[in-house]
């Protein structure tokens, strides 16, 4: 069986699509009549795409969920120095117009937005934005490039980048000197990337590739009654005959292989990356730094755990709360003005403020490190120093950026 | 350590031939891994016993008559009621969901609880156990202190990065103060000029005018050697005589040593690791900190300004309460 091209995979089907339409309130009001709100857009992908563990399996409020609380948390602080925020959902199908959407939101009046579209598609939205004076808020999407030679000065980005993921993973495992990686990567262009970006921290690090694999996608199913017996036997295959090596890291974006590797290598050797030991913003199972009361407040509104894109969204949504907070203002120009200054900052139960880069308005953050039921670290790791601050030592820095803001 | 000790004795000999203290003095101290409470023995300086108690306790204080103890048993939504002569639980208080922090009027009653999960302020009536009213504030509502006249009652909240300020006879938020990121502590001073808030993640201490509600000024830290990150302001104490703040500076394992005239931190003194709250012995003579982390509590000679005991408590202590007698 041919496993179906991405951009048509769709976790979920065309007919529940609709019904989301249909009972997703296109407008969350909480806005006081005499306050003119702080609208905030979200052009929100409905593309899922299936998962090797049912327990990952995406849900149909991923991302609105955590977006929809930070909503809630930027009105119970705006009551009380009357400020008012709502959100315009803008639920979007596999290859949709993202631009006509866009253009819904401008009609609105619209000019802050958050996506979690893919990077191409972000891209499409920073450009027509630009007209109507937006700034998009990329929750999603990992592209270096999109903070590099494609960078624009109206593109926030919450999400980290490939190189800040890889560079989170790589710092641990040097602090942990294992430092001989197996490099299995997927056969997805994304992969490519990744496949890259752990190439980039190999280098910056003091790491060595001793071997790399490609591990083609021709396709299948999620793993059934057969299922288990093939990857049994499949992945002592895939990874035999390595040069000794400490420990093997899978890029594999699409949740393709990665999945199937802790356990199955041929050494007995540990995974990172895509699956085993794997980067994220978030993780069910974080309770430091107030954790704990974030995902209580999630699970009792959502009955869910809050993943990964629910805290970029959250964060997105508070990002623009905050700023209105510190300004005492509404207007998406002074909102925006404050964020991309000195003195912004937010706090999202990772210990420490994180703040906007200027050279591309990325947002600095530590990044988890989890097992899937703990957190076993937090990158930036000890020892890697930097002059500004440890932030910094995750991705693309300033010295080397390529990106002319505009 | 060895003249340390030698004093600690002569103390010891001190507070005996006084005769005034017919308890040995006791302090209470939360685990908030452990569901515990660790009984610390003042004078052999020794937790002697350990209570259990509902889930995740943090808050804790005594009760004005200091006949009971309180303690917030965060995931069990309730207040616990121990009974200090036989450290039996032996009621619990209506607190609404996830209790973190309280405080009670000087006068001994009304409680005023923050929860966390519901952005509530609870006031209880604590002789009938009753809940009087439920204020909204901002989310994650944090820090709860009352003013010296018990008209005003603050209290701060986390994600919303504010103090409130309610008036005790209307209970309703009259003020709300902008402060650094996520706010936690809020202590009057005793004399009720001004209310000091820590900045778990701003890294400051906020002081605000307590008549005019506005910021005055804010205090920074830093320690030589330190990430700046690492220094996150929570608990706040003042001597009696307001001349002295101590501010617990958390994962930087330090006390800040704060002269309130000038503003300027004097000293900053090791203790345990993830210090968090403390508490004053009676006479201001030590000053107690849980250090979470190092699961001990570390005791602060007030007068020489120095960490001279760690005591060992339960896993996580969060928040310590001294009996007076």
């Amino acid at each position: 069986m041919k496993r179906p091209n991405r951009n048509v995979r769709n976790g979920i089907s065309r007919r529940r699509a609709v019904g989301l339409l249909l009972t997703v309130p296109m407008l969350m009001s909480t806005a006081r009549a005499d306050e003119p709100a702080v609208q905030i857009g979200y052009v929100r992908s409905l593309e899922r795409h299936p998962t090797i563990s049912l327990l990952d399996k995406p849900t149909p409020n991923a991302g609105l969920a955590g977006a929809t609380l930070g909503l809630d948390d930027d009105n119970t602080t705006g009551r009380l120095q009357g400020q008012a925020f709502t959100l315009v959902d803008v639920p979007v199908r596999p290859n949709a117009d993202v631009v006509a959407a866009l253009e819904g939101l401008a009609t609105k009046g619209v000019k802050l937005v958050m996506t979690d579209l893919p990077g191409a598609a972000v891209l499409k939205l920073a450009d027509a934005g630009k007209a109507h004076g937006m700034t998009i808020f990329n929750l999603a999407a990992p592209d270096d490039s999109l903070r590099q030679e494609d960078c624009r000065n109206d593109l926030i980005h919450v999400a980290p980048s490939r190189a800040m993921l890889a560079d989170a993973v790589g710092q641990y495992l040097v602090w942990k000197k294992w430092t001989r990686w197996f490099l299995v990567y997927g056969s997805h262009p994304e992969d490519q990337l990744l496949a890259d970006a752990y190439r980039r921290t190999a280098k910056r690090f003091g790491a060595k590739i001793v071997a790399e694999k490609l591990s083609k996608d021709t396709g299948g199913s999620r793993e059934t009654d057969s299922g288990v017996v093939q990857t049994q036997q499949q992945m002592p295959v895939l990874t035999q005959g390595a040069p000794d090596y400490d420990v093997l890291i899978a890029a594999d974006e699409n949740q393709v292989f990665a999945g199937y590797l802790p356990y199955r290598t041929w050494d007995p050797r540990p995974v990172a990356g895509s699956a085993g030991l794997e980067p994220l913003t978030w993780d069910a199972s974080s309770e430091s730094w107030g954790g704990t009361q974030l995902q209580d407040r999630f699970e009792r509104l959502y009955h869910r755990r809050m993943m990964p894109l629910d805290m970029q969204a959250w964060t997105g949504v508070r990002m623009v709360g905050e700023a209105a907070s510190r300004t005492s203002s509404g207007d998406p120009d002074k909102i925006m003005a404050y964020m991309k200054g000195a003195d912004f900052g937010i706090a999202a139960y990772k210990g420490q403020r994180l703040t906007l880069r200027n050279w591309d308005w990325q947002l600095r953050q530590p990044i988890l490190l989890a097992d899937g039921r703990t957190i076993v670290s937090i990158s930036p790791q000890p020892g890697f120093l930097h002059q500004v601050t440890e932030l910094d030592t995750l991705g693309i820095d300033r010295p080397e950026t390529k990106c002319k803001l505009q | 350590m060895q003249t340390a000790m030698k004093r600690l004795l002569i103390a010891a000999f001190a507070v005996l031939l006084g005769g005034g203290q017919a308890f040995a003095l006791t302090a209470y101290v939360s685990n908030e891994r452990d569901n515990t409470i660790s009984v610390v023995d003042m004078k052999s300086m020794k937790t002697v016993k350990t209570i259990d108690v509902g889930q995740r306790p943090r808050g804790i204080l005594l009760t004005k008559d200091e006949k009971d103890i309180l303690v917030c048993a965060s995931d069990d939504n309730t207040i616990q009621i121990i009974d200090r002569a036989t450290l039996q639980i032996v009621g619990n208080l209506p607190s609404g969901p996830d209790p973190e922090t309280f405080a009670l009027r000087d006068s001994g009653n009304p409680l005023y609880v923050s929860n966390e999960n519901d952005n509530m302020v609870t006031v209880i009536d604590v002789p009938t156990r009753k809940v009087l009213a439920q204020i909204p504030t901002g989310v994650e509502p944090e820090g709860m202190a009352v003013s010296p006249d018990g008209q005003t009652i603050v209290n701060t909240s986390e994600t919303t990065n504010m103090a409130h300020f309610i008036d005790y006879k209307t209970r309703k938020v009259v003020a709300n103060v902008l402060v650094d990121a996520r706010p936690r502590v809020a202590m009057f001073k005793h004399d009720g000029s001004q209310v000091w808030v820590s900045s778990e993640l701003g890294g400051t201490v906020s002081i605000i005018d307590a008549a005019k509600r506005v910021v005055v000024g804010k205090i920074n830290f830093a320690v030589q050697g330190l990430r700046a990150d690492v220094i996150q302001p929570v608990g706040i104490r003042f001597t009696k005589n307001d001349a002295i703040a101590f501010v617990a500076l958390g994962p930087a394992n330090r006390v800040a040593v704060i002269n309130t005239k000038t503003l300027k931190v004097e000293k900053y003194l090791l203790v345990g690791q993830r210090v968090w709250q403390m508490a004053f012995t009676p006479d201001d003579k030590y000053l107690l900190t849980t250090n979470g982390l190092s699961n001990d509590i570390s005791v602060i000679d007030v007068a020489d300004q120095k960490v001279i005991k760690s005591i060992q408590v339960g896993r996580l202590p969060w928040g310590v309460a001294v009996a007076a007698q």
